[in-house]
């Protein structure tokens, strides 16, 4: 917890989230608990083929089962705004439309080629059975490596070939700089398809009511408004006539922040039966249709000087982005944040970066907490360390040598970076002692006598958050980077909060009610805060890109204080006081020298509403006020910090134990360090996960070969090691709060540390593994490939 | 995941049991613990026409010693076998591979029984019973008959098993005075089905008894490797003729993520800390 919490203070106090209990009682409200009068459930059927053409659907059995009251095909559909994943302002950027079911032609396997509407979902499942497609299987693309070979197929021929952007950066002659290097380092890294597998899966209800034309959606969605704005926009809806309603959520990690054809199939499909339906994706469905992530291959260099300076870096993605463009959120990211955020902590000047994102016959990669930035964090830090090896430097000196100096601040590295309040070298140097670093190369050392290779690994890191108008603004997605906070002082002195944001489980909620709580003055349990409801909450972006502190806090702060300096206004013309003498303390009006109390916020709230006539005649009772924020020019708040871990390789079978980690952050202002923790710790558990077990396998001809969790392994309790986390506090500089965002914190600085200290491990035998995730299988590969190479 | 829709019947006697397997035959499944039919059923990987719930049939949920032999009722729990004192004493090769199985609230509802005839290759019971020499008590309405545990399990997820069969409990020989025993195996994360696992009994007057798990489409007795090791002088270290003795007596499979040749080194790898270890376990 920060030095500076004061006793009286709200803000940094680390309080359970409000709806714990709550939820722990079994007394959630998700999207699958709620059952509206006449509700029917959809299933949808899946296509089995990576390509293949629909050659004929016949439903009239599945028509006749029992309970079935509608079958649905993709051609029917084909009369709505089509989904074209571009963003406007990265120029060349392209994709096919995408209609909310296949068509004609199924491009990825899970695509929804037909939807099946029944009482039960049972019975919506047994008719889904009947639906027979005949498929004729068409030759897949299967790897970005085919998908931009010369003689490649384009998947789409309408939009020429399977390149869907590209774009380089080249600054200050980066060929040259890394022909004179005294040495370069170079690597090539592959990360596997992952996906984010929130605990609850996507799900919907969609409830059409025809005697106003309205649309009333029940959404597991990190972003209410964004989804009206699709509906909208998509079906022809007007806004107006469009409620987005998130209840409870559990988990969301950008996975609930994308676009699925299916939420428009479901949307149409109630809009045509007149009856609220309702579509829960199962686990086996999430695994092949919520949206994919990583899929890349990278060849990276590092220049490094003599004294063990970096004085350049060259970087080529190639990302492998699924069949179509992902709508509004873009698959660009994955690969600009890498080719933009590559070395963000080091001081260097000269830098190549390109990125290619292009189409495959898989499903589609949208935003997974951290987006592009783990892959930038890995990149970098596997080269550091490689070169301060290949220099006889230890890493952390190496680093020490490199991190980019407060003195320096602010400035825009090479790639284009904007840094700003970020302290890599406190960072750094707090690690260090946290994992007692020396001790722990030392024990390294002894044990390497004994055979036994345990590795240590650093990696340094910044997570860019709240990504903000400048960078949605021009891409015209329509998607609101502001926040709204609606206060309401009730009669009893209380506050009811209204928030645009949302919270998947993370505290948002929480931490709003304290920021709230603080800046009017009352304590934390005399506020209650609601999250997004696109008809009743300001208008406002929702929970993603770590944003929910840093932006809708902001405007939550702005909110409580407009709100007090009303309550302290109307209380100086109760008490005949100066409304500069008066302060509110815990729900008490005192003075503000004195600390005397002069009137209770209660009191005040009992005459405000119903004695207005004891007031003076022209008080001005304004108990109820919304503040919105957008930070118009910022790109992000830059946050940053380290990671270490510490690692042992078992030769033999090519087995990872983890040993330790260590995570120091700075996200700026800390509202609640529980949840600050517990999102570190959560990321660091994903970042892991993606390391050693996350992966979709692919047969050779494009076929997914593990699509349920027997076999696409996630990180589990038994395997975890113990996660140590601590802070450095740099609030942002340029907003009242000053809090940055820690959303995704964890999962970058992890997959950085965990590629370093397994390669650190493997020194000694000269391996290295760089094929995520590490596999026993790819770790017992390196190590024969090293022996080998001898 | 919704289940198919299936007839349920709950027979309030083994007697019933049995005739209701024999009238439904190959249609029907016993449900024990459930702990793999209903995720298949969920994944409309199988579609049976009823499902006989045996979980009344009391008298398949004991544990027994007669003599030097322990039966174990096909009912009886993972949890129960694991905290059974009998089971501690006279075959702690089970006890000592229970831990591995799964996770406490499978263990909960899991039973002997269906770990048997779910017949998983790299299940951790399947190989030990193989490794005890313990034989399989099957019922029909016809009878019982009686089965080598090494006969019983013919192939991938495959037993002898006969519609209108059911299994009735396992009779395992009590380890030998003076033998040693040592379970391992190398899973992805704890309660996985492994990659490879190895069972391993050794009696001082006979040959070494090697299950692998994971390694085969069955639990067999590994009998070369157990033959080239015969007289072997202990720790073993860099044994010429393992690896090949493994190859004869394994054929794993290449499975997404882990091939066939990877399977086997693990095999080879396990082969050494497993026995070497074993050496180092107190003989009963």
């Amino acid at each position: 917890m920060s030095a500076t919490v004061k006793d009286d203070a709200v803000i940094g106090k680390g309080f359970p989230r409000k709806e714990l209990q709550r939820l722990l009682r079994g007394r959630g409200r998700y999207v699958a608990d709620i059952k509206l009068p006449r509700m029917l459930h959809l299933a949808f059927v899946r296509s089995p083929h990576p390509h293949a053409r629909i050659v004929d659907i016949q439903t009239a059995e599945a028509l006749a089962s029992p309970g079935v009251v509608g079958v649905y095909i993709g051609k029917e559909f084909t009369d709505s705004e089509p989904l074209v994943g571009i963003a406007l302002h990265r120029r060349g950027h392209k994709s096919a439309p995408q209609y909310p079911m296949a068509v004609d032609r199924a491009v990825w396997q899970g695509q929804p080629v037909a939807a099946v509407v029944a009482e039960t979902r049972a019975e919506a499942e047994d008719a889904a059975e009947l639906v027979q497609v005949e498929w004729e299987e068409l030759p897949a693309i299967t790897s970005g490596e085919e998908a931009v070979a010369p003689d490649a197929k384009a998947i789409h021929p309408e939009i020429g070939d399977n390149l869907a952007f590209e774009h380089t950066i080249s600054v200050n002659d980066p060929e040259k700089t890394l022909a004179q290097s005294h040495i370069v380092v170079e690597q090539s890294f592959r990360f596997e398809r992952q996906t984010g597998l929130p605990l609850e899966t996507r799900g919907m209800i969609a409830d059409w009511n025809p005697g106003d034309e309205s649309l009333t959606v029940h959404y597991a969605h990190q972003s209410p408004f964004q989804m009206q704005e699709i509906f909208s926009r998509h079906l022809g809806i007007p806004p107006l006539k469009i409620r987005v309603i998130a209840p409870d959520v559990g988990g969301g990690f950008g996975i609930k922040l994308n676009i699925y054809g299916e939420d428009l199939a479901v949307v149409m499909i109630a809009r045509r039966l007149g009856r609220p339906v309702k579509f829960i994706s199962d686990r086996l469905e999430s695994l092949v249709s919520d949206a994919h992530a990583r899929d890349h291959d990278i060849v990276a260099k590092m220049g490094v000087s003599a004294e063990g300076r970096i004085t350049s870096m060259w970087l080529d993605d190639l990302g492998a982005v699924g069949a179509y463009g992902m709508p509004f959120r873009f698959n660009v990211a994955e690969g600009m944040m890498c080719i933009t955020m590559a070395g963000a902590c080091y001081d260097f000047s000269s830098y190549w970066g390109r990125t290619r994102s292009v189409y495959v016959n898989k499903n589609l990669v949208g935003m997974y907490r951290g987006v592009g930035i783990p892959l930038a964090c890995i990149v970098t830090e596997v080269l550091a360390d490689k070169a301060a090896r290949q220099l006889g430097m230890d890493p952390a000196d190496f680093r020490r040598l490199n991190h980019r100096r407060k003195e320096d601040l602010p400035c825009v590295t090479p790639n284009g970076s904007q840094l700003d309040t970020v302290s890599f070298e406190e960072c750094f140097e707090k690690v260090l002692k946290l994992m007692d670093y020396d001790a722990l190369r030392k024990e390294q050392a002894d044990l390497r006598k004994r055979g036994i290779l345990r590795g240590i690994g650093l990696a340094s890191f910044v997570e860019a958050t709240s990504y903000g108008p400048p960078y949605y603004g021009p891409s015209q997605a329509s998607i609101s980077t502001q926040d709204g906070c609606t206060l309401r002082l009730e009669p009893a002195g209380v506050v009811r909060c209204i928030t645009s944001l949302t919270d998947q489980g993370q505290g948002t909620l929480t931490g709003i009610a304290q920021i709230v709580a603080e800046a009017v003055g009352l304590s934390f349990d005399q506020v209650e805060v609601m999250g997004n409801d696109s008809a009743i909450s300001p208008y406002g972006g929702g929970a993603w890109a770590s944003r929910g502190m840093a932006v809708g806090g902001e405007a939550a702060l702005n909110a409580g204080r407009a709100l007090k300096q009303n309550i302290i206004a109307l209380a100086a013309a109760i008490t005949q006081n100066l409304p500069e003498a008066l302060d509110i303390k815990a729900g008490e009006i005192v003075n503000k020298e004195s600390g005397a109390a002069v009137l209770s916020v209660a009191e005040l709230g009992r005459i405000a509403y119903f004695r207005q006539d004891t007031l003076p005649k022209d008080a001005d009772v304004q108990l109820s006020v919304t503040r919105s924020f957008a930070d118009n020019h910022k790109h992000y708040y830059m946050a940053n910090g380290i990671q270490a871990s510490y690692v042992e390789v078992d030769e033999a079978t090519g087995f990872i134990k983890l040993l330790g980690h260590w995570a120091v952050d700075d996200c700026g202002r800390i509202i609640n360090p529980l949840q600050v923790d517990e999102q570190v710790r959560g990321g660091v558990v994903q970042g892991i996960g993606a390391v050693l077990y996350e992966e979709f396998m692919y047969g050779p001809g494009g076929g997914l070969q593990n699509g349920s969790l027997v076999d696409y392994l996630i990180p589990a309790a038994s395997e975890m090691p113990d996660i140590h986390v601590a802070h450095v506090e740099t609030p942002e500089r340029t907003t009242q709060l000053g809090a940055k965002g820690i959303g995704e914190a964890g999962l970058i600085g992890a997959m950085g540390a965990l590629w370093v200290s397994v390669n650190d491990a493997l020194q000694p035998l000269g391996a290295t593994v760089a094929h995520q995730p590490f596999t026993p299988e790819r770790v017992l590969l390196a190590i024969k490939a090293a022996k080998a190479g001898r | 995941m919704k289940y198919p829709d299936f007839a349920y019947v709950r027979p309030a006697s083994l007697g019933e049991a049995l005739d209701c397997l024999q009238k439904y035959g190959d249609s029907a499944i016993p449900l024990a613990g459930g702990q793999s039919l209903l995720a298949t059923l969920a994944m409309r990987l199988s579609s049976p026409e009823i499902l006989v719930d045996i979980t009344g049939l009391t008298e398949l949920s004991e544990i027994a010693r007669e003599g030097d032999t322990i039966r174990i009722g096909a009912l009886v729990k993972h949890v129960q076998l694991l905290q059974s004192p009998i089971v501690r004493g006279a075959t702690p090769l089970f006890t000592a591979a229970l831990p591995h199985v799964a996770h406490v609230a499978i263990r909960n509802r899991g039973t002997f029984g269906g770990s048997l005839a779910f017949a998983d290759p790299a299940a951790e019971l399947p190989a030990c019973l193989v490794a005890l020499g313990g034989t399989l008590v099957l019922g029909s309405s016809a009878g019982r008959r009686e089965i080598g545990a090494e006969d019983f399990f013919t192939g991938l997820l495959e037993t002898d098993l006969r519609p209108g069969e059911l299994i009735l409990e396992a009779r395992v020989p009590a380890q030998a005075p003076g033998s040693r025993w040592n379970f391992s195996e190398l899973s992805r994360r704890h309660g996985d089905f492994p990659l490879a696992g190895l069972a391993a009994v050794m009696s001082p007057m006979s040959e070494a008894r090697l299950v692998y798990l994971g390694c085969a489409d069955r639990p067999k007795l590994a009998t070369a490797t157990a033959g080239m090791l015969r007289g072997a002088s202990y720790p073993l270290k860099d044994v010429p003729g393992l690896a090949a003795a493994l190859a004869e007596d394994l054929d794993p499979a290449d499975t997404p993520g882990c091939s066939a040749e990877t399977r086997l080194q693990l095999a080879g790898t396990l082969t050494y800390r497993v026995l070497n270890d074993l050496q180092e376990i107190p003989a009963r």
